[in-house]
Formats: C-alpha cells, sequence, structure tokens
C-alpha cells in the first residue's frame, strides 16, 4: 500500500457518486469535474514549484481534492468558480502548510468556503433552482431547503436514488453509502468517523423531532450529510489518528451539522462543521494518546 | 483453519499487530542439513544482553571443541565455548550485525577438529532424550549446568538463560511459555527443531520449568505449525506441558504477546514476564537447555535460517557459533544475481547487513536474501495521518508522533508519546502508506534520548 494507492481507493470510492452526478446533472457536473480536477492539479504544480517542494502530483492527492471540490458545487456554479475554488484549495489550505500531511483544514472545505462567500448568489441555496433547466431536478430547490422554507418533505425514495436537486454529489443517498461503505472496507477511511457522524446527527434528530423515524431518515438522507460523513470528515489528514479521537471528532461534526440545520439560516451545515472540527483535531490528538499496552513508562533515575 | 481444543487461559491472540505475507515456503521443508566446518570463526565476546565475556585464551594457543574461551563478565552474562578444535588467533573489534562493536577472537580450525566429522548431527539434535532422567536433576544442578553451558536465549534477544530460570524469591514463578510462534515471516528454524527434535523440545521445556518452579506449562505454536505441534504431541503426552496454538499473527512471538495470547496476563511496561509470574523461553533454547543438562554439551552450534528469494537454495542449517555468513551463503548455493539487500534475522526485525564477515552469534535466527523485486521500494512521502501505524501496534502507541518527535529531537513530546515502550517490532512502517521509516526513527530517538 502507498499514498497513491491510498488516493485511487479514495476516487474508486467516489465512482458512484460521478456517476449519479453526471445522470442527474448531465454534461454541466461533468464540465465542473473537469474544470475542478484540472485547476487543483494545476495549482499544485504552480504553487509546489513556486515553493521549490517536490512535485507531488504523482501521489494523487490533488486530484482527490479537485473530485471532491467539484462534487460538493453545484453543477450550475459558472467556470470560474470551480477554478477559484480550487486555487484556493490547494494554494491557501495546502501547499502554504507544507503540502500533503501538513494541512489543518479540509482543502476541498476551504475553497469551497472561499467560493460560497466570494459569490454567495452563485452557490448558495438560490443557486440550485434553475427554473428554465431542462433537467428536471434542477427546477426544484433542495430537500433541505424546501423542508426549511415550504416544509416540503422530499420523499425518502427521491433521496436515495438522487433524483434531487443539490451539490453534484450529494444528492444520491444510496451512492454516498455504496461508495463510503467501500471506502472504509479499503480502510482509506477510518470507518468510525462515518458512523459517529451519523449515530450523532441520527440521534439529535430523533430527539428533536419526537421521534420520528421518518424524520430521521430523510434528515440522513438530505443534503450533505452522507457525503460529507464518508468523504469529507474522513480525510485522514485533518482527522486524529487515534480510534478514541476518530469518535469524538465524528460526533463533534455530526453535533455541529445538526446544530447549524437546526438553529442557522443556512439550511446545510456539512462544510462548517468540517472545519470547525478541523481546528481542534491537534486538540483531540493529544487529548487521546492511549495508555501503551502494560501501563506508562516507568520513571527511571 | 485446523481447529484445536484450547485448555489454556489466555484468547491465542493479542489485540492489534498485522499478518504479512509468510514466505516460509523457501525452507520450511527442507530439514536440516550441517555446514561443514568453516576453517575460521570470528568468535564475537559479546553474543549476549549483559557483560561481555573476559577472554581466557591467547594467540596461537591450541583449544579443543567444547573449551571455555571466554568466562562470564558479570552476573548478567555467559561464558563462551570454542564450537570446533583449532588454534587461537589474534583479538580485534568486528561490528556486528545490530551495529554493535564488539570484541571478537578468530579461531582457525584444525583440520581434524569434530564437526567436521559426520557425527554431528546425531550428536546434537538426534538420539534419545530419555524423560526419565529428568528426576535425577535437581532445580540447582539445572541452574547450573545452563550457566555452564553458556546458553542465551536463542529467539533473538539473547538474554543469559540461567538467570530466568534461577529461582526468584521476592518474584514467584507459576508459568513457563515456551515461545514456538516463529511469527517472523521466512524464519524456519525453530519450526524445525520442533519437527526434528521434539522430545529434546520436551525434555529441556520439562527442565527450564522444574528449575524455575513453574507448574503451568504451555508450548506456544502458531496454527501455521500444526505438524509441529502434532510431532510434539506424543512426548508432552502425559506430562505437564500444554501445547497451545495460538493465531497465527505478527509479533505473537514478542514476549507481550506471546504471555498475553497464552497466559492471558499483561506484563508492564518497562518490565519483565517475571512481574507476572512468567518465564518466557524460545523453542530453540530448550533445545539447548535438554543439550546441557542430559549431555553435558555447551551451546556451540544453532539452526540457522538461510532463505529467501535471492538465495540459491534455501536451507535451515546447523551451524557453529562464529561462522561468518559469507560460509552460509556459499553452503546454500550462493547469492543470486539480483540479490538487493541481506537480513541477519527475519525482514520485520533483522538488520540488513554490508560486511558478510559478519558472524552469526547465538541469537542468529537466520540470514534472510532479498531480490529487487521483494524490496522494489515506494517513494517516502509526508504523513497523511491516515493512523494506519496507530491502528497496527501492538503496544497501543502512536508511531507517527513518536516517529516525528524524534526527528525534530523534541524529547518532551517523544516522550508523553511513550517512546520508550516501543519494541521495535515494524509493525507501524510494515502499514505505513508514505513508506515512513518509522521504526528507524524511532530507534534513533531512542538511542539518543539515552545518550542525552
Ligand atoms: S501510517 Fe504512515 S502515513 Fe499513516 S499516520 Fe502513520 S506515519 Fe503517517
Ligand atoms: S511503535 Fe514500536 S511497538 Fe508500535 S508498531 Fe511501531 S515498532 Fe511496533
Amino acid at each position: 500500500m502507498s499514498t497513491q494507492g491510498m488516493m485511487r481507493d479514495v476516487l474508486v470510492g467516489l465512482v458512484p457518486l460521478i456517476l449519479t452526478g453526471l445522470v442527474v446533472f448531465r454534461g454541466a457536473a461533468l464540465a465542473q469535474m473537469v474544470i475542478c480536477v484540472a485547476a487543483c492539479v494545476a495549482a499544485e504544480l504552480v504553487f509546489t514549484a513556486m515553493r521549490k517542494g517536490p512535485v507531488s502530483i504523482k501521489d494523487g492527492s490533488a486530484a482527490v481534492t479537485g473530485m471532491i471540490l467539484a462534487l460538493s458545487l453545484p453543477a450550475t456554479a459558472p467556470w470560474f468558480v470551480g477554478v477559484l475554488g480550487s486555487v484556493v484549495a490547494i494554494g491557501l489550505s495546502k501547499v502554504i502548510f507544507g503540502g500533503l500531511g501538513q494541512n489543518l483544514f479540509n482543502p476541498a472545505m476551504v475553497g469551497r468556503a472561499f467560493v460560497m462567500i466570494a459569490f454567495p448568489a452563485m452557490i448558495g441555496a438560490s443557486a440550485y433552482v434553475v427554473q428554465d433547466a431542462s433537467v428536471h431536478a434542477l427546477t426544484m430547490a433542495t430537500p433541505l431547503t424546501s423542508l426549511k422554507m415550504s416544509g416540503v418533505v422530499t420523499p425518502l425514495g427521491q433521496l436515495l436514488t438522487g433524483a434531487t436537486n443539490g451539490s453534484i454529489g450529494e444528492t444520491g443517498a444510496l451512492a454516498c453509502l455504496l461508495g463510503g461503505i467501500y471506502l472504509c472496507w479499503r480502510r482509506a477511511a477510518a470507518w468510525q468517523i462515518p458512523v459517529a457522524v451519523i449515530a450523532s446527527a441520527a440521534v439529535i434528530s430523533l430527539l428533536s423531532s419526537g421521534f420520528s423515524i421518518s424524520a430521521v431518515l430523510h434528515e440522513l438522507s438530505a443534503g450533505a450529510l452522507l457525503f460529507g460523513a464518508f468523504f469529507i470528515a474522513t480525510d485522514p489528514v485533518t482527522s486524529p489518528v487515534t480510534p478514541r479521537g476518530r469518535w469524538i471528532f465524528g460526533i463533534g461534526v455530526g453535533c455541529f451539522i445538526m446544530m447549524l440545520r437546526k438553529l442557522s439560516g443556512y439550511p446545510e451545515g456539512v462544510m462548517f462543521a468540517v472545519l470547525l472540527m478541523n481546528a481542534v483535531v491537534p486538540l483531540i490528538n493529544r487529548w487521546t494518546i492511549p495508555e501503551p499496552l502494560g501501563g506508562p513508562v516507568p520513571v527511571r533515575n | 483453519m485446523t481447529k484445536v481444543a484450547v485448555n489454556y487461559p489466555g484468547k491465542g491472540t493479542f489485540e492489534r499487530g498485522i499478518h504479512p505475507p509468510e514466505m516460509k515456503q523457501w525452507a520450511e521443508d527442507k530439514s536440516i542439513s550441517v555446514l561443514p566446518t568453516p576453517k575460521e570463526l570470528y568468535i564475537p565476546l559479546l553474543q549476549h544482553v549483559g557483560a561481555p565475556a573476559k577472554l581466557l585464551v591467547a594467540p596461537k594457543e591450541q583449544v579443543v571443541y567444547g573449551q571455555v574461551i571466554a568466562e562470564a563478565g558479570g552476573f548478567i552474562s555467559a561464558p563462551i565455548h570454542s564450537p570446533v578444535a583449532g588454534v587461537v588467533g589474534r583479538g580485534a573489534n568486528i561490528t556486528l550485525a545490530n551495529g554493535r562493536h564488539v570484541p571478537m577472537v578468530p579461531v582457525v580450525t584444525a583440520s581434524d577438529s569434530v564437526g567436521a566429522a559426520d557425527g554431528i548431527y546425531e550428536d546434537m539434535l538426534g538420539g534419545e532424550w530419555p524423560l526419565s532422567l529428568l528426576d535425577d536433576f535437581s532445580p540447582e544442578e539445572i541452574v547450573d549446568k545452563i550457566k555452564q553451558a553458556g546458553i542465551v536465549g536463542q529467539g533473538g534477544a539473547a538474554f543469559p538463560t540461567f538467570v530466568k530460570v534461577l529461582k526468584n524469591k521476592d518474584k514467584p514463578v507459576d508459568a513457563l511459555v515456551i515461545n514456538g510462534c516463529e511469527c517472523e515471516p521466512y524464519l524456519t528454524a525453530d519450526h524445525r527443531v520442533m519437527l526434528e527434535a521434539p522430545q529434546a523440545v520436551i525434555a529441556g521445556t520439562l527442565l527450564a520449568a522444574k528449575a524455575s518452579g513453574a507448574k503451568a506449562i504451555y508450548i506456544a505454536v502458531e496454527s501455521n505449525k500444526m505438524d509441529a505441534v502434532e510431532a510434539l504431541r506424543p512426548y508432552a503426552q502425559g506430562t505437564a506441558v500444554t501445547l497451545a496454538v495460538v493465531e497465527t499473527r505478527y509479533p505473537m512471538g514478542g514476549e507481550k504477546q506471546t504471555v498475553r495470547a497464552v497466559t492471558g496476563r499483561t506484563i508492564p511496561t518497562g518490565g519483565l514476564p517475571l512481574d507476572v509470574g512468567v518465564v518466557v523461553m524460545n523453542v530453540s533454547t530448550t533445545w539447548a537447555v535438554a543439550r546441557a543438562v542430559l549431555r553435558g554439551k555447551p551451546l556451540t552450534h544453532r539452526v540457522i535460517t538461510v532463505t529467501g528469494r535471492g538465495i540459491a537454495e534455501p536451507k535451515n542449517v546447523l551451524a557453529p557459533v562464529g561462522v561468518p555468513l559469507q560460509e552460509l551463503i556459499d553452503f546454500c548455493g550462493g547469492l543470486k544475481a539480483d540479490t538487493a539487500r541481506i537480513i541477519a534475522g527475519g525482514p520485520m526485525m533483522g538488520f540488513t547487513v554490508g560486511n558478510l564477515k559478519t558472524p552469526v552469534t547465538k541469537g542468529t535466527s537466520g540470514i534472510t536474501v532479498m531480490t529487487l523485486d521483494d524490496v522494489h521500494e515506494e517513494e517516502t512521502t509526508h504523513c497523511v495521518r491516515c493512523g494506519r501505524c496507530v491502528d497496527v501496534c501492538p503496544l497501543n502507541l502512536i508511531p507517527t508522533k513518536m516517529a516525528l518527535a524524534a526527528k525534530n529531537k523534541d524529547w518532551e513530546l517523544a516522550k508523553k508519546y511513550h517512546i520508550g515502550a516501543c519494541m521495535e517490532c515494524g509493525c507501524c512502517a510494515y502499514s505505513c502508506p508514505a513508506n515512513i521509516p518509522l521504526v528507524q526513527l524511532i530507534r534513533m530517538g531512542k538511542v539518543q534520548m539515552l545518550k542525552k
């Protein structure tokens, strides 16, 4: 196993999401993916050259960042959104820290946060509804927005298959599950994190909905929760290294997602939840230094 | 996997660890063959943990087979016997495979030396090892004979054996665990000893138990060596010995892991098996014990696996201590053209050697020869913090952080991450996708911390 092999596993795990995205959003999705991957790889080349660091394209991490960024954007976002997001993801959040493995924040999410603040209209909730689109899904608000704004519950079947509106990669809950399970099975993702995210979100939603199972299922399969749990929160670089740390991290992400969904005006909280928890990963790592088998090393004088 | 009745208190396994390819196929079916007596031996005077032995012979002096050429240089030390008859040469310093510089004395073999004789296999491993004779020896006698024979652990750490089995007033022993796991990939020497000299193994085990006062006696064997279990079974029948089949998993042969798997007890960090009432001994050591007590012979030879894709004819070789690696390699048909790395020991915990004059010691269990194909190395990248090294560390450590702290010479941080507890098993480095030499960094850090 190599770093490259691990990145390959992630890309393979993304295939079901990519396919679902292509089916739902067609050419626009394809264009977004090509733009982001190409821009991320190019940015990595340029920035590492500027830092005179080793060229780290071969490990495939830039391509993974590009793909995840693309999947987290609406298909309708114009090309420069993808490009700018990529440049910020690689430049500001990764290479500046010293490249792969050194960054504190998930690069794709930093890139997405940047374009979201810079171009709120092009990627905010309203960006998703394209009234005259030929694709049926694009004429609807995202499931979370429709629930929040008009109380419309999207049928579970649609959420599972991806026949809804949303970011390219988040629409198909089944695709996320499938790819995510592959990722955990290949150990490219630590299984504790998605389990903790999903479980904590489920518990909160169960309690806040007055024990409605259908509300829980809607909460879990709508929006980027599954995508985030399996593909974003599990980014090894920006998540804790110990099993106990991963539980804490995952529960933190799940709780923040639910808090943002319930309390903020913005219906989706995955991105901010992950970035917030990224910030405390060094602390979590320190809190969760396990006791060696057989107890601590005795002090000798 | 063969299902075996488990009648020992442990679970037969331990937490975490890895399962590397076993690679035992090269030598596991090769019966032990005898190395023709080498022309010259380089006998290191420090072959064990503890104080170096003190040389008793002068240059040009004649020695006979089995003669003490160096006496124990302290309590934790062991005498050294000449494996051949011959003439002592001028002492010098030599670098062992593990990197230690130690004094060494050469012995040039006389042409008519024993060891050249065909009977050596029979004399060492063959014949009867009657268990009925065991009653003739008192615990004190057994300890004394082990001490005189210069026996040290043959699993690698090479701790003088008599110290282990000596009764300790403060720390009573109730269990003896014989380690026949041989969890290192490639190596098969212990396996062959169990197959070819099972009676000697049982006799040595019972003698060690008697000396140490252990009542519960286990021989731990990994489940990939059921033929060894079957070979031991008839001799174990009717004795107090329990054959404990344990899961095939690296590093099952580590003291902490074997003891946990077999007895369920946890050896404290920095402590000894003795702290939990256990004595652990390698299975090849039991053969040496039986030979010392029943036949009155010192430890001069051992079985060494010479194996790997890079060696023409892999073998298990009965060879004298002090033989240079080159002789063993020649005996096994020599190296292949694409040999890339020669390791004293197995690939996980062994040491890469550059000089084939390096002699084997009482603790050398094998020589692993790897080819370019085996070692094709992936590029090293930055740590991606994937935590795989954490997931496999049998001691529940955080290898990536310890290695990083050691690299940055941040000793405070290294201590916080319990660097001193690491047993250098190599599970972490084996699992690292970024190919970071974790064990090397940790080992280096530990050494530098001691120096400070
Ligand atoms: S296995 Fe290697 S890359 Fe992964 S955390 Fe450990 S040191 Fe880092
Ligand atoms: S840290 Fe030490 S004990 Fe743990 S896996 Fe690595 S070498 Fe083995």
